[in-house]
């Protein structure tokens, strides 16, 4: 099952073409690893699937089944999080916008496996950045979607931090989940990883 | 917890965490409504000429005051990125985050406002008037505003450009407003000009919304 198709996307920025002609089809129960140097346009790219940012020419279709909460999860370079409130308030704002009501000690139960015991009721700002970024994934847990669009996901976590989240990844891969991301490291998935990489243009 | 309540209920309790924001433009509004009558002297008949058109600009400043800030941390912090992802609608979300916001630091101007015309010797029926004016054109004051914080979000030091497209758009309201509460003086209707704000209020209610939401789309670009 195609969970986001895109058609000949272009994008360009500062008068520089990023990608031009891109052709993507997201498949159910696929591990897309999107690579490319520095200002290559992977974050632009990502922008564009999640319905962020509008591509210069093409379109982006994405599944909109009913039996999910959203068609797909972005967690970009900014972590969603104000300074001020929790981890448990950050995320039960957010999940009751997306009309998902956890109750407090599924969050609790959430965050412990986020290894963030201790830490549920300190403001965010508080936290250290890799404990903010482990907040911040932890969404992936509170709501269904057929698609992770994940930036970065492993910025500032610690190497136990990576590996869980990407048992995690590996674990919504094979429910049937599909999910792309970037990462400058190589991805040690136990699935089968389709990369695509992104070539810096002049 | 509805999608629209918790976006209502997650700004009360951001605003009650920094009660400053709330206070600033409430102080800055009693601090220049009571240096206007040790500057301009205290004779009575003066303070009534021009006690609303002081009240009314005082107004208008400290909602500029505290509008810079409507949008710029959930933007800075990406909660308006989620937000759009969101299945509700952007235009839903910026109405309640606006009238929330209204609600936080432009009612209490409207609160404390007996206190203020007595400082400046308004009458009985003025009080009402500007009142009237109050109630009806402060949210068209944030509704405006809005665009322009909407637009003006992804800019550092976007300040100043804000004022510069707010000001105009505010005359308006201003002429009409004050013209209200000159015509309460003399006892005479004031029907005519609280239609025209409430007209204002309404168009103001019906396009902005959607012009924020929009303008908030342009700055994730």
């Amino acid at each position: 099952m195609d969970v986001l198709i895109a058609q000949s996307l272009t994008c360009v920025k500062q008068d520089r073409v990023l990608f031009s002609d891109l052709d993507i089809i997201l498949r159910a129960g696929e591990l897309v690893h999107l690579t490319g140097p520095n200002g290559a346009g992977k974050t632009s790219l990502l922008r564009i699937l999640a319905g962020l940012a509008q591509p210069e020419t093409g379109l982006v279709h994405t599944n909109s089944a009913d039996t999910y909460d959203v068609p797909l999860l972005y967690l970009g370079h900014k972590l969603a999080q104000n300074k001020h409130l929790s981890a448990i308030e950050n995320l039960t704002y957010w999940s009751a916008l997306h009309r998902v009501n956890p109750s407090v000690e599924s969050l609790y139960h959430i965050l412990a496996q986020y290894q963030l015991v201790g830490l549920e009721d300190l403001p965010t700002g508080q936290l250290s950045a890799g404990q903010q970024r482990r907040v911040s994934l932890a969404r992936t847990e509170l709501v269904q979607a057929p698609l992770w669009i994940l930036d970065e996901p492993y910025t500032s976590l610690d190497v136990t931090g990576v590996s869980f989240i990407q048992t995690r990844v590996d674990e919504y891969v094979s429910r049937g989940g599909c999910v792309i991301m970037t990462s400058h490291q190589a991805l040690s998935s136990s699935h089968l990883v389709r990369e695509l990489v992104l070539e810096y243009q002049i | 917890m509805s999608p629209l309540y918790s976006v209502i209920h997650r700004d009360f309790t951001l605003a009650m965490r920094q009660k400053a924001d709330i206070f600033q433009p409430l102080t800055f509004f009693v601090l220049v409504i009571t240096l206007f009558p040790i500057g301009v002297g205290p004779a009575p008949e003066t303070l009534q000429k021009i006690g609303p058109g002081v009240i009314w600009v005082a107004a208008i400043l400290s909602a500029l005051l505290g509008m810079e800030r409507l949008f710029r941390d959930d933007f800075n912090d990406g909660v308006l990125e989620q937000m759009q992802l969101s299945n509700l609608s952007l235009s839903w979300i910026m109405f309640a985050k606006v009238m929330t916001h209204w609600l936080l630091t432009i009612v209490p101007l409207i609160l404390i406002s007996p206190l203020l015309a007595l400082f400046l010797n308004l009458t009985m029926p003025m009080y009402w008037a500007l009142l009237a004016t109050l109630l009806l054109g402060t949210p068209i004051l944030s509704l405006l505003g809005s665009i322009a914080v909407a637009l003006t979000v992804g800019l550092q030091k976007g300040g100043i450009l804000l004022s510069l497209i707010i000001i105009p758009v505010f005359i308006p309201l201003l002429i009409f407003a004050t013209s209200a509460v000159d015509t309460a003086l003399f006892g005479l209707n004031y029907l005519p000009q609280l239609a025209i704000i409430a007209a204002m209020l309404c168009i103001a209610m019906a396009l902005t919304p959607m012009a924020m939401s929009y303008a908030i789309k342009v700055s994730h670009q």
